[in-house]
């Protein structure tokens, strides 16, 4: 095992007010670290800033690093680093003007890669990918909206996964889904951890339980527990860790 | 405190009033529909909308060389205006901003100008050096044209969601791909509705064309030369004595009409698919 | 900076440069006259072409007063016709109804102009002219000859094109009026109308007031159809029912006819008191409907 993620004393900004304070958090190479904490900690921004998708929104502002394989990614191209670190949102957002097709491989085509063979056999493999290939086969030139929630979900899963991303990042990815489709993503994500580092934020303590490696507890934009899943949920550490797991506030 | 009783019948009194006054709203719209149709209808014929004008007394005669002037004006002010609008509210919508808030309050102030001052600019600008053409009508048209697209396609850029920004700056896509093949193309649907309003609406200017495209009685020959227009045709008919030219003032007022109404009727269309 | 911010920003940058380009060339075009009649021009009421003497006033009164006049009938339409169609019928008829409305909006000035000619000309010559001296021709402003072309023609022409955008401009801010608000007030026995002049209309008034606005700006500017009605006539008429002219209207009538480049010139100087009027009059609309807009 190797550490693919390096967060160092990272702060982060809406405006003047500061989100994030002072975060250091090592995220190790195909595994599934969990973030989690009550509304309004800071563990959406905090995954924001790992692709630099942060500094997109209007006020916002970050300081410190974050390396990717030892690299400072706030020294590169942000354009560069996305396509290194790819992300799947909160709601599933899949391209209204494009098909199920073109919405998979939206990435690409966005990029001028025009070799229509290439694209369609690149769309088939990351929607077998995400075990979406059965469901959807028939319906490859509908509009990308025309899919249930829990399928425009993982069509999106697989539009980040056809840039050939080496981490995915996760906001909350199943918050607008219902139950039988939140278990066949948990299921996918954990499929995934083979071939990607994956970070994911989560509400649900019993999904970043279920499906985490690692987890790490934040709140009011400090990082309060970092360790072992196992072990955060059985043997916290610390006192507000507890509490929050135990359901007593948040 | 009045009674309900009372209260009640004010209130079906001032409904009555209410309804009144849409009513009285109303009897111009129907008069002018009434009076376009029936006076312009029995003129319509080929001739009519592919032949040249004839001099004031001679039977027959058409407006083929004032569609013909109409068309190519507002094709080229549209050829003008839409690149330029649209890369504007890009600016606008994608970028924020002083540039844009200045830009954006540009585009209200100049589509509250009225129409004569696009055409007496133009004069000054452009007919005072190349003469009356064409080119300096479809000029005229776009300064009217450009702040209404570029306000209407702005709105429709905003409208974006945020999400499906954020979704393609996540893949990895530069920027400015993002923005022409995402959000422009999300956005697309309200702006083709802002260019068309646009079109329908200097279809029938007239102000800015009369020092600018001047009117002509014979075909367009070139960009550089005086051309008829449709609405020009309607004013210089119906301001003349003949009977022959007012007759045929209400039969191009027709043709306009309708070209008018079916875009603006197609835009909802468009509108309520969506 | 990236490519493509300077390549928009050029795009946007244009809009600026045209708003300046237009304003220098018209003051550039006005420096004869303003040099020759200088502040005298906007208070001067001879307009003679022949003599070269050019005053603006007979033309800002004609503007001023048919514009006027134009709001005081329109507004009253116009806010009746919008609470009729919000507060009255169903949704469907609604939109129906206010799609007719905007029909008007769309039609062609200069078509409106024709109708006027040969509908409303006659109409006010044969009905209204006669009718007001009879029966209020002790008011000094309905005395005298009727000819159908005057100030009043002006102003009715004016109202028509007006009222479908304070109609939506009315109908926006109502709809813009929180449910909750309304149901206090019904809560508390109120009728309908009492909820409409109570809560409703005072709560959308500055939407509404920024629709006359931009509705007053429309009428301002407004060209073809009131230059083929009014007259053509460069004076202040003690009666509405003479001929008259607006800024508008003299220019879009003697322009291309100019009779010496200190005509045009006095004609571009019009034009620019015209644009100024306008655009001082528009951007109290917006500052009016974006406060709107910040606190809805």
């Amino acid at each position: 095992m190797s550490t693919k993620i390096r967060i160092k004393s990272l702060n982060g900004w809406f405006g003047e007010k500061q989100v994030l304070k002072d975060i250091n958090l090592d995220i190790e190479e195909n595994s599934i670290t969990a973030i989690i904490g009550p509304s309004g900690c800071g563990k959406t921004t905090l995954i924001r800033c790992i692709n630099r998708m942060h500094e997109v929104t209007p006020g916002a502002r970050v300081e410190g690093s974050v390396l990717l394989d030892e690299q400072d990614i706030y020294k590169e191209d942000p354009v560069k680093v996305r396509e290194r670190i790819g992300m799947v949102f909160q709601r599933p957002n899949p391209f209204p003007t494009m098909s199920v097709l073109e919405n998979a491989v939206a990435g690409l085509k966005l990029k001028g890669i025009r070799n229509r063979k290439l694209l369609a056999e690149k769309a088939e493999e990351v929607i077998k990918a995400v075990g979406l290939w059965d469901e959807v086969k028939n319906e490859l030139n509908k509009p990308g909206t025309s899919l249930s929630g829990g399928q425009q979900q993982r069509l999106c899963i697989a539009r980040a996964l056809a840039v050939e991303p080496e981490v995915l990042l996760m906001d909350e990815p199943a918050s607008a889904l219902d139950p039988v489709s939140t278990m066949r993503l948990e299921d996918l994500i954990y499929e995934l951890k083979k071939e990607y580092t994956i970070v994911i934020v989560t509400h649900n303590m019993q999904q970043a339980a279920r499906v985490s490696d690692y987890t790490a507890f934040l709140y009011m934009g400090e990082l309060i527990e970092y360790s072992n899943t196992k072990e955060l949920f059985e043997r916290p550490k610390n006192d507000l860790t507890e509490r929050y797991i135990s359901g007593r506030f948040g | 405190m009045t009674s309900l009783g009372v209260r009640r019948i004010k209130g079906y009194l001032m409904l009555i009033l209410v309804a009144v006054a849409f009513i009285i709203i109303m009897i111009p719209l129907i008069s002018m529909l009434y009076m376009i149709i029936k006076e312009g209808i029995g003129i319509l014929s080929w001739e009519f909308l592919t032949a040249l004008p004839k001099p004031p007394g001679e039977a027959g005669g058409g407006i083929g060389n004032a569609i013909q002037g109409s068309l190519m004006m507002v094709a080229l002010a549209s050829m003008i205006s839409i690149p330029i609008s649209i890369f504007a509210a890009m600016y606008i919508s994608e970028y924020g901003g002083k540039l844009s808030t200045i830009t954006e309050f540009i585009a209200e102030v100049l589509s509250g100008t009225p129409s004569i001052i696009a055409g007496i600019f133009i004069y000054t600008l452009i007919v005072l050096r190349i003469g009356f053409s064409a080119l300096a009508g479809a000029l005229a048209l776009s300064v009217l044209m450009i702040p209404t697209v570029t306000i209407a396609s702005y709105e429709s850029l905003k409208a974006v969601p945020r999400s499906i920004r954020e979704a393609a700056i996540a893949l990895g896509v530069p920027k400015w791909r993002a923005s022409l093949f995402v959000i422009l193309r999300s956005a697309m649907v309200g702006i083709g509705t802002g260019v068309i309003l646009g079109v329908a609406r200097i279809f029938g200017e007239t102000a800015p064309l009369l020092f600018t495209a001047l009117g002509n009685m014979y075909w367009n020959e070139g960009l550089l030369e005086p051309t008829a227009a449709l609405p020009l045709l309607i004013y210089n008919y119906a301001t003349s004595p003949y009977k022959s030219w007012q007759t045929q003032a209400w039969g191009a007022a027709l043709v306009l009409l309708v070209i008018v109404l079916l875009l603006n009727i197609g835009v909802r269309i468009i509108a309520r698919k969506r | 900076m990236e490519k493509f911010r300077i390549f928009t920003a050029v795009f946007a940058l244009s809009l600026t440069a045209l708003a300046m380009l237009l304003l220098t060339q018209l003051i550039i075009s006005s420096l004869p006259v303003m040099e020759t009649f200088g502040f005298r021009f906007v208070i001067e009421s001879v307009w003679d072409p022949v003599k070269e003497v050019f005053g603006a006033l007979p033309f800002i009164y004609g503007t001023l007063v048919t514009s006027f006049i134009a709001l005081l009938i329109a507004v009253p339409l116009s806010i009746g016709a919008a609470v009729f169609l919000t507060q009255y019928i169903s949704p469907k008829l609604s939109y129906v109804l206010s799609f007719l409305i905007e029909i008007i909006a769309a039609i062609p000035s200069v078509v409106i102009g024709l109708w006027g000619i040969f509908v409303l000309i006659p109409f006010i010559r044969e009905e209204v002219g006669p009718f007001l001296i009879e029966y209020l021709g002790f008011i000094p402003v309905f005395q005298g000859p009727v000819y159908g072309p005057s100030i009043l023609t002006g102003a009715l022409i004016l109202t028509i094109m007006i009222v479908p955008i304070i109609t939506s401009m009315t109908k926006d801010a109502i709809n813009t009026v929180p449910i909750l608000q309304r149901e206090g007030m019904i809560a508390l026995g109120a009728t309908r109308w009492e909820v409409i002049t109570k809560v409703t209309l005072p709560y959308a008034r500055p939407g509404i007031i920024g629709g006359v606005m931009l509705g007053l700006g429309r009428a301002i500017g407004e060209t073809m159809a009131i230059t083929m009605v009014i007259g053509n006539a460069p004076e202040i008429p003690a009666s509405l029912l003479a001929p008259g002219d607006t800024l508008a209207s003299v220019i879009a009538n003697q322009f291309s006819e100019a009779t010496s480049a200190l005509h045009e010139s006095a004609l571009i100087e019009l034009g620019l008191i015209l644009f100024i009027i306008t655009i001082v009059i528009n951007i109290c609309a917006r500052l009016i409907l974006r406060r709107e807009v910040a606190r809805g």
